[in-house]
């Protein structure tokens, strides 16, 4: 099709345009959707994956590290699970297919291969920039997901999970969600694997928060031990908006999750959390972003790495403060425990500041169990193993404890914790 | 209860000799009182009694119950029943302090083949002896020692001694940085474990604490050896004279 392709394809890139080019004709979209989709295709095709040359995929050669895609498989299907606070409203999507049900009052959904169809979905299917590689993925690729909206003043009580199973092949979903001023709810983005085989699987979801909206999101990643994941989330926050994101990766043989924000309006706070849980032979990578756009922004970022076995991790954290956002107070740490010589980890936090009134820090630590506490757990005859894993717990479980305020959801995240730290020390 | 034949020790890290030849006996029933300047071995005893394993002993034995311990890992040693209560109990964050103290009592029992305790009978032991010891249960909802006042760390050093009963109590400078009525409930909750088959090893630098835990036996450490042993006169004597007469006389 193209007579300049610049790049010999890699397998996988071989796999991706292949993927693409056996569903055209079947993947949703009206005119615009589709040629959006090819123009993203075809950059894939001529620049290829991401390699370390990129400078936002550096630690992560995307081109090195992803040797295989699984082919799409129209017939697989995932069963649903449990949602992981009991009582959530979940709507799940398996192998990129919505379950459509009813909601509480107050919220909306519809499928996003509506908006595919209708063209509604064609501005929000843009790249962020020329590295933004999953972006192009999925949105080359997409067909499903959900539309959801909060209205205004609604405050959701139980948790909405929404659940995104895969059994094995592809799925490329998206999720663009709005809450309305002055709304308040939790939500939970599971991505799990509900068998070993290898999946690939994007997802980008794109959310924004109204004025006055309070908003709680948790990024559960539980994929199988052969997945691939590559996951974006996009976020603006309007007027006095908070948002709490928090990242679990707790599974995937090769991961990427992306947090792109913007704090767009006065006032607006937000608070990133992340914990990665590391192991085997993995490589798992978050990448985070924020703009603060506007005076008197706040943000706080912890992310709290544990790498067992030959596991690698990376951890690119970069806050720009724009020249008029005066008085913003931006605090970034990344604190890694090492436990094994093997392990890696790579954290690389960045400010770049324009206004001269603000407040900004960062730092990053790399740990080992602390002999001391250690002692203190044996002396009282708590054998070592033991000791070990709780003081490996307890130092990414003090995070998860910020959520204080719903005992139910930080019970529910301690337990995927602990379950995942059993099966690792 | 506690034989300790001509104990050498040394710091593993840089080989620098701190206990040289230390003699002491402590017998069934007895609280034995153990002073001395700073940088005696005061502390030091207490870690290797407990088995840290920054320390290393060179010569010498610890017999606990006639048996020696040199070989046992700390946890071990606890759940043999052997207590040390820290100068400066450490604070975990993220380890909540019920979780903790359930995980102690349950793990001590399972070493020793006694089934496990449960839910309730562990809530109840705990609601009982920190009523004892006046300590809230907010404080119990607390990770463990963090952001606890320095009485409050000491009284809870004293809960967890009480709910794990050891049959050899060691406290490290459990009476600094209390003030006089922290003291008092610190030292009724030692009182309340003496009984005759439980030895208490109290390391101290002053005679204060000892005014209100009483004890049988008060033993003198300089330079790593015990230089001189009598009963409680011997601690108001110290109070009186300071250490120069005994350490002088030693020498």
């Amino acid at each position: 099709m193209n007579m300049q392709q610049a790049i010999k394809m890699t397998a996988a890139e071989t796999a991706l345009v292949d993927a693409y080019t056996a569903q055209i004709g079947d993947l949703p979209g009206d005119g615009a959707v589709l040629s959006l989709r090819d123009t993203l295709v075809h950059e894939l095709k001529t620049a290829g994956l991401p390699t370390r040359r990129v400078e936002s995929w550096h630690y992560t050669d995307l081109r090195t590290l992803l040797r295989a895609v699984p082919s799409a498989d129209p017939s697989a299907f995932a069963d649903r699970v449990d949602p992981i606070v009991a009582g959530s409203t979940v709507l799940s999507v398996r192998n990129g297919e919505a379950d459509l049900k009813s909601l509480p009052e107050g919220i909306t959904s519809r499928s996003y291969t509506e908006s595919l169809l209708d063209g509604s979905a064609a501005a929000g299917l843009a790249v962020l920039g020329s590295d933004d590689a999953i972006g192009r993925i999925n949105g080359g690729l997409v067909r499903g997901g959900l539309e959801i909206a909060v209205g205004e003043g609604v405050e959701l009580e139980a948790p909405l999970e929404i659940q995104v199973a895969q059994s094995h092949g592809q799925a490329h979903t998206r999720f663009p969600v709005s809450f309305g001023a002055g709304s308040k709810a939790t939500v939970l983005e599971r991505h799990l694997s509900t068998n070993g085989d290898a999946s690939f699987v994007s997802s980008v979801s794109d959310v924004t928060l109204a004025e006055g909206a309070d908003v709680i999101w948790i990024i559960l990643q539980q994929q199988g031990p052969a997945d691939t994941h590559l996951g974006q989330i996009r976020f603006v926050l309007g007027k006095n908006a908070k948002l709490h994101v928090f990242v679990i990766n707790a599974g995937g043989r090769l991961v990427r999750q992306e947090l792109h924000g913007r704090a767009s309006g006065e006032g607006a706070d937000l608070t990133l959390r992340g914990i990665n849980l590391l192991g085997g032979e993995s490589h798992t990578d978050v990448t985070f972003t924020l703009s603060h756009d506007v005076p008197h922004t706040t943000s706080s970022e912890i992310i709290r790495n544990v790498v067992f076995d030959r596991a690698k991790g990376v951890f690119q954290g970069k806050i720009l403060v724009a020249q008029d956002a005066q008085k913003t107070d931006a605090k970034m740490s990344c604190n890694t425990l090492l436990l094994s010589d093997d392990a890696d980890f790579s954290a690389k936090p960045e400010l770049e500041i324009f206004a001269d009134d603000v407040q900004c820090g960062h730092g990053a630590t790399v740990i080992d169990i602390d002999h001391t506490q250690l002692f203190y757990l044996l002396s009282r005859g708590i054998p070592e193993k033991k000791a070990r894993a709780m003081l490996v717990n307890a130092f990414v479980a003090e995070i998860v404890e910020e959520l204080e305020d719903d005992e139910a959801l930080v019970e529910a995240l301690e337990g995927v914790i602990s379950a995942w730290l059993e099966k690792h020390a | 209860m506690l034989e300790i034949k001509n104990l050498h020790a040394r710091i593993a890290e840089d080989g620098t000799e701190i206990i040289r030849g230390l003699d002491l006996t402590v017998k069934a029933g007895e609280v034995a009182a153990i002073m001395g300047p700073n940088g005696s071995g005061k502390s030091t005893l207490s870690y290797i009694l407990s088995g840290r394993e920054d320390y290393e002993v060179t010569e010498g034995d610890i017999l606990y119950n006639g048996e020696s311990i040199l070989e046992l890992d700390p946890s071990e040693r606890a759940a043999k029943g052997i207590f040390l209560a820290f100068q400066y109990p450490v604070e975990i964050p993220g380890v909540a302090t019920m979780q903790f103290l359930k995980v102690a009592m349950n793990e001590q029992r399972k070493y020793r083949g006694e089934d496990e305790l449960t839910t309730p009978e562990f809530m109840r032991r705990v609601k009982e002896a920190a009523a004892e010891l006046k300590i809230a249960p907010e404080m119990l909802r607390r990770p463990l020692n963090v952001g606890f006042s320095g009485g409050e760390k000491k009284r809870a050093e004293i809960l967890q001694m009480a709910l794990l009963e050891p049959k050899l109590c060691v406290l490290d400078e459990t009476d600094s940085g209390l003030d006089i009525d922290a003291l008092k409930v610190v030292a009724d909750g030692v009182n309340a474990l003496r009984s005759p088959d439980r030895a208490v090893v109290v390391i101290t630098h002053y005679q204060r604490l000892l005014d209100y835990i009483v004890p049988d036996t008060v033993h003198v450490l300089y330079k790593g050896q015990i230089v001189k042993s009598g009963d409680k006169t011997l601690a108001h004597e110290l109070e009186a004279k300071g250490y120069a007469d005994i350490i002088e006389a030693a020498a």
